[in-house]
């Protein structure tokens, strides 16, 4: 399939590839540009369906979001909070240098 | 975003450069810390200095199927602070994710809200120290976590993460770039951080970090076309602000001059060397791919809601300084110290309510400050209370004590003596009315120096020589005015 204009590219993928921190051989790129733009083609159709004077949904639940009261009821468990990390220290997680 | 910039900043705010003056452009991003018990989606703790990720729930280190539920404290916060800064309230806004790596950030991605924001655009005035009242536009307030602490100099090839701050609520106050001088973005934030305090949403204390500022700062000529602009981030004390925009400003002017051109970046101030420096970053670090957040519905608020809080705010400093002015007539710079924060406001009614609240004003204003300042405490920690005050105070209007005397008085209450009264009684400080007594004492001085008498006939200037010595005699006690008119008499002046 070729590159639909408005559609996604192979930099697109590689640049999405690399802000979601996923490793994406090159030669991979076009068939995966391939897949989305099918995809989102497919999604398009949804174009065709008469939406006027529908407002925007943000979810498909008709109930506005539940509140919590300000009343502390968690903390306190940092044994667990650590048990997964790779490395801890001191009650900190220690990590590779994330600065030069 | 367009942004348009029509005020032209005082001409006394241009920089000068080589080959002309140029003009400032500063908008700023304040993170105030809602003063919320809980963080703004989980029930874990926000209280600051605990041990490392004991304040961390399964929600804030980002694990697998824990769903956030917004704290509705945090909500009524935002919609509070809104209000204060004279918005508009949205009843509908929206939470989004803001999607990006770091190591303090588990979840990968910060819920904060993007296209539809609790608050909306709003104003406020500033006063600049030394400078006329000036209009401040507010873009718009949202609610968003906060990250987590990254701490690099533990080790040399390693950095240590602390979550205790990972999702605390913070409200982000954008301002337009209304302000034109670096003492217009200290009293921005000065005059929201008295607003946030006044509300009670925020503590607004810089040195902990619960409010810090980005500062956007680009120059241009004079009324011309807007400069590109750099963001400075986290700036956390109003002298650190002036420095950085001060710096920041030169840097631009001299680029420019020099025939170059801005880039627009991030960078960060280096506090002790005062200077600014570029956090280098990769090229698309701002891609932040912001969508919807699936696990939140949106936040609808009802009228009822935003009324209730509405009903409940109590007066901001500005209009507080306003009715200072007008009901107890103090000079408007007055007003605006004596408003500063809460107390003081509440200090100084307490001593003017019944009093001449001019007396009360300079009584606080000078005397009290001042030994406060040279005690290095403040008014929290005052020795002397308000109604202890206002006592002194009256022992003056009932003419117990002269206005020297007072001062006398009052240096011994700071000292924890005692009451203006009782340090009265006990040091027989108690002001001489007896007409006969003072007489006494003028008569002793006139008949101890006829030369001055002689001199003071022709130079009534001398008068206040005999009253000095009239005064010392009596210990100053004796009644300043009685001791004038029988002096004037007596010497024929």
């Amino acid at each position: 399939m070729a590159e639909p204009e408005h559609g996604v590219s192979r930099d697109d993928v590689k640049k999405i590839a690399r802000l979601a921190r996923l490793h994406v051989e090159d030669s991979q790129c076009g068939a995966i540009a391939d897949d989305l733009n099918g995809i989102l083609a497919w999604i398009e159709q949804l174009g065709e369906v008469n939406v006027e004077g529908v407002e925007p949904m943000t979810s498909a639940v008709d109930m506005r979001a539940p509140m919590r009261p300000d009343i502390v009821t968690a903390g306190g468990i940092r044994d667990q909070i650590l048990a997964n990390a790779p490395k801890a220290e001191d009650g900190f997680f220690v990590v590779p240098r994330s600065v030069e | 975003m367009t942004f348009i910039a029509p005020r032209v900043a005082d001409k006394k705010d241009w920089l000068s450069g080589e080959t002309g003056d140029w003009e400032l452009i500063i908008g700023l991003e304040v993170h105030a810390q809602v003063a919320s018990k809980a963080k703004l989606f989980s029930g874990a703790p926000t209280e600051f200095g605990a041990e490392p990720n004991t304040q961390v729930s399964l929600v804030d280190a980002g694990l697998p199927g824990m769903l956030p539920v917004v704290n509705e404290f945090c909500v009524e916060q935002a919609v509070r602070t809104g209000l204060g800064l004279n918005a508009q309230i949205n009843k509908f806004s929206r939470f989004d994710r803001k999607n990006y790596f770091y190591v303090d950030l588990p979840q990968g991605y910060q819920i904060s809200q993007f296209e539809f924001p609790v608050v909306g655009e709003g104003e406020i005035e500033i006063t600049p120290e030394g400078g006329e009242p000036v209009s401040v536009g507010i873009e718009r307030l949202h609610l968003e976590q906060d990250a987590g602490k990254s701490i690099h100099d533990l080790s040399p090839d390693e950095t240590y993460v602390d979550l205790n701050r990972s999702g605390v609520a913070l409200m982000e106050i954008v301002s337009k770039p209304d302000m034109r001088s670096a003492a217009e973005a200290s009293a921005y934030v000065d005059a929201l951080r008295q607003i946030v305090r006044a509300l009670g949403t925020c503590d607004g204390d810089m040195e902990k970090g619960n409010l810090r500022a980005d500062v956007n700062v680009s120059v241009r000529r004079p009324g011309g076309e807007l400069g590109t602009r750099c963001e400075i981030k986290n700036v956390n004390s109003l002298r650190f602000i002036r420095q950085a925009i001060h710096y920041e400003a030169r840097r631009h002017i001299e680029i420019l001059e020099a025939g170059g051109s801005i880039d627009q970046e991030t960078r960060l101030f280096d506090n002790v060397k005062g200077e600014t420096r570029t956090m280098r970053s990769k090229e698309d670090a701002h891609d932040y791919r912001y969508f919807p957040d699936p696990d939140l519905l949106p936040l609808e608020l009802t009228d009822d809601f935003i009324a209730k809080i509405k009903a409940d705010l109590p007066e901001l400093p500005e209009a507080r300084k306003a009715r200072f002015v007008e009901q107890y007539g103090v000079p408007a710079y007055d007003a605006g110290v004596l408003t500063a924060d809460k107390a003081t406001g509440d200090y100084f009614e307490a001593v003017a309510t019944g009093r001449d609240a001019k007396i009360a004003s300079n009584w606080m204003m000078g005397e009290l400050f001042g030994a406060l300042n040279n005690a290095e405490t403040d008014l929290a920690d005052s020795p002397i209370s308000a109604d202890a005050l206002g006592g002194l105070i009256d022992r003056i209007a009932d003419k117990t004590i002269s206005g020297k005397i007072a001062k006398d008085v009052f240096g011994k209450m700071f000292a924890g003596e005692g009451t203006a009264d009782e340090i009265i009684e006990r040091d027989g400080l108690k002001q001489v009315t007896d007409m006969g007594a003072i007489e006494g004492f003028v008569d002793e001085v006139i008949a101890a120096n006829p030369d001055q008498v002689e001199k003071a006939k022709q130079n009534p200037k001398l008068l206040g020589f005999f009253v000095g010595q009239v005064m010392k005699k009596s210990q100053g006690k004796a009644n300043p005015q009685a001791v004038n008119e029988l002096l004037r008499q007596k010497l024929g002046l």
